[in-house]
């Protein structure tokens, strides 16, 4: 045998083949669910992957928080906690890739393993500058789009890209997702209101809603809708209760940004 | 001359939006590319749908069961997963101004105005998930059909053979 879970030195080489294909099913679903990919599709390619390697009992349960994966009649059950969360369809695309390689027979279970391991290490983005420089360009689009008027491009281009760097930088500083959120949208709010106070911004209130589209938990709401009408309950509606606290956080960060201001 | 000019701002804007949203999600560069055209085509059928019906609920469902159409068909052809091209695609369509909006009255305590565009935020979110998982039930439906007529012919080649 030559497996990579040195730690299962068992009699019978069937139970430790199939603890290897649930730690290997249960890596999938992790970088799966921590990069941004919808709950039923997690299940989906962890049940596939299993069936790839000719286990065909294997049930898996997916909630934002948490994985489980257990394989019947045997008593193999994995469990994983996930704790951060973001959107990084890179990875996601590369487990889809490889995924499609087992399917096909092309990847022997180790093998998945190793490249499992390497695309969750792996760093390849795009550069934080370019980011925000991305975030400030949606920002000021979404104010033409919303038929907003020329002169707010600027402020709203402003005010977008503060809010991108201060959700990157403030995120690094700590680890709490509302404290970033409520601080970039301060900022937010402050760009748009010194922005009109000097001239340079006509609408406050267009300013502000071009400037807040990158941070507002729009696709997360709408993935939540989706998940409770595909049946996923659970991940469903702990989704949208995420999704609200983000909105209230942005909310009252701008609300205060105008209020001090 | 008025209307060519709102079409071609409404075009660039979505589709340079769409595609800087794929960089902040980063996504690899040939499916933002693919990205930024849905985007774009939905965003299109969205503001003249709502101009000219003033319903923003058939506009939206509209425009998402053609960007999860798009989706599915530019996965298929590229071998990617169809989340790469949903999720750009329905950036411009997403509540994300109103749940702001939701929040921001409430703060402000305007509690009616905040329900309102709640029930709003639900809606709408509603019609893009329906868009989204009709579009992926019709392509199932399609694939068990072209499967059952491929099967039947291979069937039919056998049974002319014996």
């Amino acid at each position: 045998m030559n497996g990579f879970l040195g730690s299962y030195k068992r009699k019978d080489s069937k139970e430790g083949f199939l603890h290897e294909v649930a730690a290997v099913c249960v890596l999938t679903g992790k970088i799966l669910l921590q990069n941004g990919a919808e709950t039923y599709r997690v299940e989906d390619t962890m049940n596939r992957i299993a069936n790839s390697f000719s286990v065909h009992d294997a049930q898996s349960f997916v909630t934002p928080t948490g994985i489980i994966f257990s394989i019947e009649d045997h008593d193999v059950t994995q469990l994983v906690r996930i704790r951060n969360r973001g959107t990084n369809l890179r990875k996601v695309t590369q487990v889809n890739t490889l995924s499609r390689r087992v399917a096909h027979g092309e990847v022997s279970l180790k093998d998945l393993h190793r490249d499992l391991l390497q695309i969750d290490r792996s760093t390849v983005a795009y550069s934080n500058s370019l980011q925000i420089l991305a975030a400030a360009i949606a920002s000021s689009c979404f104010l033409l789009m919303f038929l907003g008027k020329w002169q707010d491009f600027l402020p709203a281009f402003i005010a977008g890209g503060a809010g991108q760097a201060g959700m990157i930088y403030l995120h690094k500083l700590a680890k709490v997702k509302f404290f970033s959120e409520f601080m970039s949208s301060i900022f937010i709010g402050m760009v748009a209101l010194v922005s009109v106070k000097l001239g340079i911004g006509v609408e406050m209130n267009k300013i502000i809603i071009g400037a807040v589209m990158p941070l507002v938990p729009g696709v997360p709401i709408t993935n939540a809708v989706r998940d409770i009408m595909a049946g996923d309950l659970v991940a469903g509606l702990s989704k949208s209760a995420e999704a609200g606290l983000t909105a209230f956080a942005i909310g009252i960060g701008v609300t205060a940004a105008i209020v001090l201001g | 001359m008025h209307l060519f000019l709102v079409i071609t701002i409404q075009s660039i804007t979505s589709y340079l939006a769409t595609c800087a949203f794929g960089i902040i999600f980063n996504s690899p560069f040939k499916p933002l590319i693919h990205g930024g055209l849905i985007g774009m085509i939905a965003w299109l059928i969205y503001f003249f749908l709502f101009h000219f019906s003033g319903n923003d609920f058939i506009a939206t469902f509209a425009a998402s069961l053609v960007i999860a159409l798009m989706s599915q068909i530019f996965a298929r052809l590229c071998k990617n997963p169809v989340i790469l091209y949903s999720v750009s695609g329905i950036i411009p369509l997403v509540p994300g101004g109103l749940s702001y909006s939701v929040m921001s009255r409430a703060v402000d305590n305007n509690y009616d105005v905040a329900i309102y565009f709640a029930e709003k935020v639900f809606v709408l979110s509603g019609a893009i998930a329906m868009g989204l998982i009709f579009a992926e039930v019709f392509y199932q439906i399609f694939e068990k059909i072209k499967h059952r007529a491929s099967r039947k012919i291979t069937a039919g080649l056998f049974l002319s053979k014996k």
